[in-house]
């Protein structure tokens, strides 16, 4: 099992928003976590990132045979965690070329692995940089700053491509990408699935899911998963709306 | 130990000893300059908190001490110096240990004809023309008993001159190094840098320190840019964590000239830096960055002052400090725009992070405008390193050490990047690297 989250609870600023959540990824797969605005996807991305506002009060994440919460952020990136975020954050004064080349560097010491030269280096962000069809000159603007909003989530794609993550989870990469873009960003992730890594996909709309075909589905809402099933669930939560799930909640959860 | 005399007190009684010590030369008129120094000196009264300038700036941990007026001499090998140069840096070397100009130490390389670049003693020595005709003007000793005292101790110091349209290529590296033992001492560095009608120079003042003992460097720099000249200045001070220095740098700036510098500091103990420049002329162009680093106890105060006193003037101030521990920082940008000086542009800006609780910036901007077709704007912040960038950087990968170093970079790579010489810029970028990723 790569991940295994046990009945986890964690809460901010004293609102408890997840309230135990149980979840199983296996290498090799995808899994999408889906719910209405407010039902903790972000929050439950966030924790497994290892954002310290949030207070895990009760549960276990297991990871790859270690226990996540006891590891730093950037241990767990490190260690294969990717997030994705909703809303990446504009770093001005650090080029796009400057935190990756720290990045790999600082997870390839990590793992013991000798640092890339110049050379190498830039050869895979060129070959990655294909895979999403970035542009070479934003290797050089600083992180995200000015970046539309869909530039901005190509860019996270990239980063994931670059770091090559064992888990990554994207939280709601579709949001603000035009039918294009969405594409384009689908075909990366594509490529980068493979039998030994996981990928979490957070989406609001089940638009992203035809293009990244999800092996199971969850659905999230009041901070519990409600519903979980195959690809066709979401389908079916398109056709139904989230109101479905509202109005079966009491029902399902048993 | 023995009980201090005040420090005003101390310096007059002392002026014996420092005459004695200039070899004869006090029958010269340059003597007269120094002698009415001393007396304006002692007529004027220590700053205190309660002067608006100096709110601030409490210069009791200075004046506590009684600083030997001669400074001890101090041995220096060639190896010591290099370790203060920059790598890659073509450049014409002036060495100054303790005050005292060390031709030994220093080297030129070829110079255009007719420029000058030695030490301010032997242009006394010469009478030279141009230290007659600039010294003591722009740094005037009324109103400002440091300078006063520096001049009334003006013993050494750098002097550039360069004649009428001449260009210096390489930079003019200009150290002074105070070598510490058990004396507290006191050095008085006093510059001249004169660029004429047409001319280009670049001048690194640097001060900096072997051993952590006490000294107070109490310098006065004085630049005249002529017509059309440019000069470019840097200022870059790294000195002990138990020395004083009290800074002033006063700038004249005749037509169409161009102005840039950029102060630099880890600081000291105790820094204040008095920074002005005056556009004397139209059409004058100035630029003012500065980047100071302090940590542990250190306090550090720049005081600038732009005095558009003509029109048709562009000045552009930019000033970032990073404060660790219980650093204190001040930055006073006065802009001054006078009632004939039209059409002028000037723009101020001054930006702080506190890496710590409690590290304290008190950040004045000061806009007095006379004149109405003008553009000015200026800003302060004062904030703490970007949380959310951070934990950015940290799901990257990025250690907690490499992740600050990265946004300090950030942070300061506007000002570095200004910098012409990028020998300098890799010196800084190195300096951060050391302070923030060990
Ligand atoms: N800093 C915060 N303080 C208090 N409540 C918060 C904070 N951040 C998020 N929340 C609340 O947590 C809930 C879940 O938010 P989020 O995880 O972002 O939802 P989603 O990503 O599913 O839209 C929301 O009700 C939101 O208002
Ligand atoms: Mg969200």
């Amino acid at each position: 099992m790569l991940l295994e989250i046990k009945n986890l609870h964690a809460r901010i600023e004293g609102n408890e928003i997840l309230k135990g959540i149980n979840l199983k990824v296996d290498a090799g797969e995808v899994h999408a976590i889906m719910g209405p605005n407010g039902s903790g996807k972000s929050t439950l991305a966030s924790v497994l990132a290892g954002r310290e506002e949030y207070e895990v009060t009760e549960g276990e994440i297991w990871y790859n045979g270690k226990n996540l919460l006891e590891l730093s952020p950037e241990d767990r990136a490190r260690e294969g965690v990717f997030l994705a975020f909703q809303y990446p954050v504009e770093i001005p004064g650090v080029s796009n070329t400057n935190l990756l080349k720290t990045a790999v560097n600082e997870i390839r010491k990590y793992r013991g692995e000798e640092e890339l030269d110049a050379m190498e280096f830039l050869e895979l962000l060129k070959e990655k940089s294909k895979l999403v069809e970035l542009d070479q000159k934003f290797l050089s603007r600083s992180v995200n700053e000015g970046f539309s909003g869909g530039e901005k989530k190509r860019n996270e794609i990239f980063q994931m491509a670059v770091l090559n993550p064992k888990l990554a989870i994207l939280d709601e990469t579709d949001s603000g990408l035009d039918i294009d873009a969405l594409r384009i960003v689908a075909n990366g992730v594509n490529k980068l699935r493979s039998k030994d890594n996981a990928i979490i996909v957070v989406t609001h709309y089940q638009r992203l899911l035809n293009y990244i075909v999800p092996d199971y589905v969850h659905v999230l809402y009041q901070g519990k998963i409600v519903k979980s099933g195959g690809k066709e669930l979401a389908l079916e939560l398109e056709e139904k709306g989230y109101d479905w799930v509202k109005n079966n909640k009491a029902e399902v959860t048993v | 130990m023995m009980s201090n005399i005040d420090f005003k007190e101390w310096f007059i009684s002392n002026y014996k000893t420092f005459e004695k010590s200039l070899n004869g030369e006090k029958t010269t008129s340059f003597h007269q300059i120094r002698k009415e120094a001393l007396s304006k000196f002692s007529e004027m009264n220590l700053p205190t908190t309660k002067d608006e300038e100096w709110k601030y700036t409490n210069i009791s941990p200075i004046i506590k001490h009684n600083f030997s007026v001669i400074p001890h001499k101090a041995d220096l090998s060639t190896e010591e110096v290099n370790n203060f140069l920059f790598d890659k840096l073509e450049h014409h070397l002036l060495v100054f240990v303790n005050g005292e100009f060390r031709n030994d130490l220093s080297r030129l390389n070829d110079l255009p004809s007719s420029v000058e670049v030695g030490s301010l003693s032997d242009a006394i020595k010469k009478n030279h023309p141009a230290l007659m005709k600039h010294f003591g003007k722009y740094a005037e000793d009324s109103h400002n008993l440091f300078t006063a005292l520096n001049s009334a101790y003006t013993k050494d110091g750098a002097f550039v001159f360069v004649p009428k349209g001449k260009i210096v290529e390489e930079p003019i590296h200009i150290i002074f190094i105070n070598k510490t033992t058990q004396d507290k001492f006191v050095t008085q560095p006093r510059n001249l840098f004169i660029a004429e009608d047409n001319s280009k120079v670049t001048v690194i003042e640097h001060y900096t320190s072997i051993g952590d003992g006490v000294y107070l460097n109490n310098t006065v720099t004085e630049m005249f840019v002529g017509e059309n000249a440019n000069l470019d200045h840097i200022k870059l001070q790294e000195e002990s964590k138990k020395s004083f220095h009290i800074s002033r740098m006063e700038v004249d700036q005749e037509r169409s000239s161009n102005f840039s510098s950029h102060l630099i500091s880890t600081g000291a103990e105790f820094s204040r830096n008095e920074f002005t420049t005056r556009f004397n002329g139209e059409g004058g162009e100035s630029m003012l960055n500065g980047l100071f680093m302090i940590d542990d106890e250190q306090f550090f105060d720049a005081h600038t002052m732009i005095d558009h006193a003509k029109p048709y003037c562009n000045s552009y101030e930019h000033y970032k400090g990073i404060l660790q521990d219980k650093a204190r920082g001040v930055f006073n940008g006065k802009v001054m725009v006078r009632p004939d000086a039209q059409k002028t542009n000037a723009f101020q800006e001054n930006n702080s992070i506190l890496l710590s609780d409690d590290a304290v910036m008190n950040s004045k901007p000061q806009l007095e405008i006379f004149a109405d077709d003008v553009k000015c704007s200026h800003g302060a912040t004062v904030g703490k390193l970007d949380e959310e960038a951070k934990f950015y950087l940290k799901t990257r990968g990025i250690g907690e050490e490499a992740a600050t170093a990265m946004l300090i970079h950030a942070f300061a790579s506007d000002v570095i990047k200004s910098i012409r010489i990028e020998a300098l810029r890799d010196y800084l970028e190195e300096i951060i690297s050391k302070r923030f990723n060990q």
